[in-house]
């Protein structure tokens, strides 16, 4: 292996968490997976135990990093269902942190999230942890999306082989080179199906620079402050969703109950529909969210609402906390939240990869969300 | 015939009888330590206050929070070996990893990760270590262990391991029990892990308080089958309880929820339920309890059972009251059901919530002239605290602005102010025994959850319709009324990656009593 680099940011720049930020990250990026990403609390749990083993846990403002510093954007790969069961076994991430290292011959110097929104929000802090690097304070998604090409990084042109993927049997694999994006989750995803359906992803590394440009600001900083105004907000009473919506800019489009869930696969991917019954001021209406992992298309009274990259939020009436598509059940009580994505996923080039019709929605064009004060 | 509901709480022992719908009688006994002598007592009292002949009781439904009250208090808890089977996965994180330090100590912290379990599609995820098993089951055997649990992953694909496992066991630990995680809960390894810890270590306590209920039936010469209720408000056959405990995890709140909303014919509510241990707090949304649609903790331990979205805080009638006046302690220990000896308005030694509730002048019971000697500020301090802790809870359970009544109820609501904020509290008839009125009417439920395969011309619907039809059989063996029957839960989830369109299926139905039709007609 080569040098022992200097660092290539001032260590006083560091955010270091604690564990009440892990709890209100916990709840914000549940938030931020929009129905999909998983659960964070495992994550939390492992994050926890590491901090408790006395590893830091540690962010950096993206901009604080030397312009060609290496990054290494990690995140899980596989089905949500699988990992609360087959439980992951700790240190897939670091393992594919060393593979990286190994492969390019290079030191990282820090990593980056590649999905703010659910689980994903833990695993890099875990793995940056156990290697000594730091978290950068950005993702690659702004909220969760179910497929690999759909990252910010990929879409503007980084190409995320040779790429490191290891599972919790300890099987380590590379894949050398992929000719499109899309191929690579191709490859990855029935990769990961020999491995039992879950596993940790390191996609190639990229500087910096690149990084500061095309990635979603501020991931960290938001999720964690979400989630603690959602905990503030329950703890004294406060309306949780209309603190959700005046903190995102974003709108509550419906309150209702479960009539019908349906459920299918296509592709190795839960795909479903679920139609709402409304109540409080919803009395009457009727509204459907269709769902491939995340919440996709809203529909109110069979009329297209909100759709995908727009983040269509699912919380728990009451508490305001988080549901996510394998947690709703028939006769559940919901609100359901539009919030504007990013200005980054909603250009034509990147709407061509997380727009309706990359989800198989042809027919629906994207009509962006306008900010809270705006006409709709 | 008659229906007879007994609520066994921490403090008191409640009875009613109803017949029909209509509530004859309710009593409250005290709860003893040998629990027989107080459900015998209360059934006589109860038999006695609404004159009807016993021959005539068509069935006793029991509640019992003997089991949640064991794990908040930290009391009655058997050690357990909790081993996992499934190394590598889930290395990082150890049975219990998220349970309170006070209560993994109580049950010994005796946590063993195997290899083992499967993977979704039944593959081994790794071959079972049986040397391993036997090394622990020699150290079950030194340390005197009586109970283990084991859960496999994937176990609800694969139980083979699981039950090699619990072989193994019975072979080097004769008498040991074994509970097997398959058959606690459902999806979700460390949720369904916990509970089936839990239920291990409640097990010894679950045989000691079934029989206590037989013999008290007995006693009485009521010859009636006895039911007991579990966490949904619906009732199972009391040899259940024997192997699965955990499954009365709030049942309490289920019953004095539906109790509430039964004596008040209020639909929606906030229900304060103040026993002598704990208060319970939920709502009610159009007549039942609003279901939690996140993991229920259970004594800060996380469990997926589907329960009522109930939260219990450490305050009840027999609650300590400790510390100054700066800085004054109510609960979460408690006297429970000594409260009557111990209590210094009863002439005993502690100071308690009963104690702060009479010296206010908010209840009249005991003897207030045992309290001349207490410090009037402390007094006030306390109670003051008390209004606190149920404003607070109240808070937490209210669903929107509008003012909700709030239905208090029982045996230690006198704590209760009548006013919180800005909401009305209510006292319905029959308050004090309210748990044991949602006991006398709780339902029969059936229950499908199984894999079907969606081939050869079986749709989704006529699976589910399937299942329903099943539930609804299972419901009427059970002695549901068929007319009465209604789907609680529909759930359908495709199990990924599985050939021929695998899905799984779960139904649940619940209806009403039979005998209750039978008092209908005889009542006529």
């Amino acid at each position: 292996m080569p040098d022992t680099r200097e660092l290539t940011y001032d260590p006083a720049d560091l955010w270091e968490l604690t564990l009440d930020d892990l709890e209100a990250l916990e709840v914000g990026a549940g938030i931020l997976g929009t129905g999909g990403g998983g659960n964070p609390y495992q994550g939390k749990l492992l994050t926890r135990e590491a901090m408790k083993a006395g590893y830091k846990m540690t962010i950096l403002a993206t901009e604080k990093i030397a312009d060609d510093a290496l990054c290494m954007s990690i995140g899980g790969i596989g089905a949500p269902v699988v990992g609360t069961e087959r439980i992951r076994e700790g240190r897939e991430g670091l393992r594919c942190l060393q593979g990286m290292e190994e492969l390019t011959g290079r030191k990282m110097d820090a990593i980056v999230c590649e999905e703010i929104g659910g689980a994903n929000s833990m695993n890099p802090l875990v793995t940056a942890a156990l290697g000594g690097l730091p978290v950068l304070d950005c993702d690659g998604m702004g909220r969760a999306f179910p497929e690999m090409q759909m990252t910010t990084f990929s879409i503007y042109g980084h190409s995320s082989t040779p790429s490191v993927m290891c599972d919790l049997h300890g099987n380590r694999v590379v894949f050398q080179h992929a000719v499109s994006e899309v191929f690579h989750e191709r490859m990855a995803r029935a990769c990961v199906v020999a491995q039992g359906g879950a596993a940790m992803l390191a996609t190639a590394p990229m500087p910096a620079s690149f990084v500061r440009q095309n990635a979603i600001p501020q991931s960290y900083t938001k999720a964690i402050r979400l989630g603690r105004a959602v905990l503030d907000a329950r703890r004294n009473g406060d309306d949780p969703v209309a603190t959700v919506c005046a903190l995102e800019g974003g709108r509550h489009v419906f309150t209702g109950k479960i009539t019908d869930l349906k459920r299918h696969l296509r592709g190795g991917f839960a795909v479903g529909d679920l139609e709402l019954g409304g109540f409080d001021d919803f009395q009457g209406q009727t509204a459907s969210i269709a769902i491939q992992n995340e919440f996709l298309i809203f529909r109110r009274e069979g009329e297209v609402e909100v759709t995908v990259p727009d983040l269509i939020i699912v919380l728990d009436v009451d508490t305001g906390y988080p549901i996510t598509t394998e947690m709703l059940r028939y006769g559940q009580r919901i609100a359901v939240l539009a919030v504007p994505c990013h200005d980054l996923l909603r250009s034509a080039r990147a709407l061509d990869v997380v727009g309706p019709a990359a989800f198989g929605y042809p027919e629906i064009p994207f009509a962006p969300l306008a900010p809270l004060g705006q006409a709709a | 015939m008659y229906r007879v509901g007994i609520d066994v709480g921490g403090t008191n022992t409640d009875a009613v009888v109803l017949k029909g719908n209509e509530v004859l009688a309710g009593i409250k006994a005290s709860t003893t330590e040998d629990v027989t002598s107080g459900v015998f007592e209360a059934l006589e009292q109860v038999i006695a206050a609404s004159g009807i002949d016993r021959a005539r009781i068509g069935a006793v439904m029991i509640g019992t929070t003997h089991f949640t009250n064991a794990v908040i208090e930290r009391r009655h808890l058997d050690p357990v070996a909790a081993i996992r089977l499934g190394l590598p996965s889930g290395a990082g994180l150890p049975p219990m990893v998220d349970w309170p330090e006070d209560i993994r100590e109580m049950v010994g912290n005796h946590g063993y990760q195997v290899k083992g379990g499967y993977e979704f599609d039944g593959r081994v995820l790794s071959p079972l270590d049986e040397d391993e098993i036997r090394r622990i089951a020699g150290e079950i055997r030194a340390k005197g262990i009586r109970a283990a649990s084991v859960t496999g992953v994937f176990s609800g694909v694969n139980d083979t391991m699981e039950l090699r496992t619990r072989d193994i066991l019975l072979e080097e630990c004769p008498g040991l029990s074994v509970v097997l995680s398959r058959d606690i809960g459902r999806h979700g390894l460390l949720a369904r892990e916990s509970a089936a810890i839990m239920n291990a270590s409640l097990l010894r306590l679950a045989d000691k308080t079934v029989q206590a209920f037989g013999h008290a039936l007995e006693q009485a010469g009521v010859k009636a089958p006895f039911f007991i209720t579990q966490n949904d408000g619906t009732l199972m056959a009391a040899d259940t309880v024997r192997a699965f405990p955990v499954l009365t995890f709030a049942s309490g709140p289920t019953n004095s929820m539906r109790g509430a909303a039964f004596l008040t014919g209020l639909k929606e509510a906030i229900v304060v339920d103040v026993g002598g241990t704990t208060s319970d707090v939920g709502a009610l949304s159009h007549g039942f309890p609003r279901q939690a649609s996140t993991s229920v903790d259970i004594g800060g331990v996380r469990t997926n059972f589907r329960m009522p979205d109930v939260f219990s805080i450490g305050l009840g009638g027999g609650s300590l009251v400790k510390g100054t006046t700066e800085s004054v302690v109510i609960g979460p220990q408690s006297v429970g059901y000594r409260v009557r000896q111990e209590a210094l308005v009863f002439g005993g030694q502690t100071l308690t919530a009963t104690d702060i509730a009479v010296a206010t002048g908010k209840a009249e019971i005991g003897d207030a002239a045992l309290l001349e000697s207490l410090d009037p500020k402390l007094v006030a301090a306390a109670a003051d605290r008390m209004t606190e802790m149920f404003e607070t809870c109240v808070e937490r359970a209210r669903i929107s602005a509008e003012p909700v009544p709030v239905i208090a109820v029982g045996g230690g609501s006198v704590l209760m102010p009548d006013q919180i904020g800005d909401l009305k509290v209510i006292r319905p008839e029959n308050f004090a025994v309210a748990n044991a009125v949602g006991a006398a009417i709780a339902q029969i439920s059936g229950e499908t959850d199984r894999i079907f395969s969606l081939t050869d011309g079986v749709t989704r619907d006529s699976a589910l319709a399937e299942a329903e039809a099943e539930a609804r059989a299972q419901a009427i063996a059970a002695g549901a009324v068929a007319e009465t029957i209604e789907v609680i839960e529909r759930e359908d989830m495709p199990l990924a990656y599985l050939p021929g369109n695998a899905t799984r299926i779960h139904v649940k139905v619940v209806g009403e009593m039979g005998a209750l039709a039978e008092m209908e007609v005889e009542n006529a």
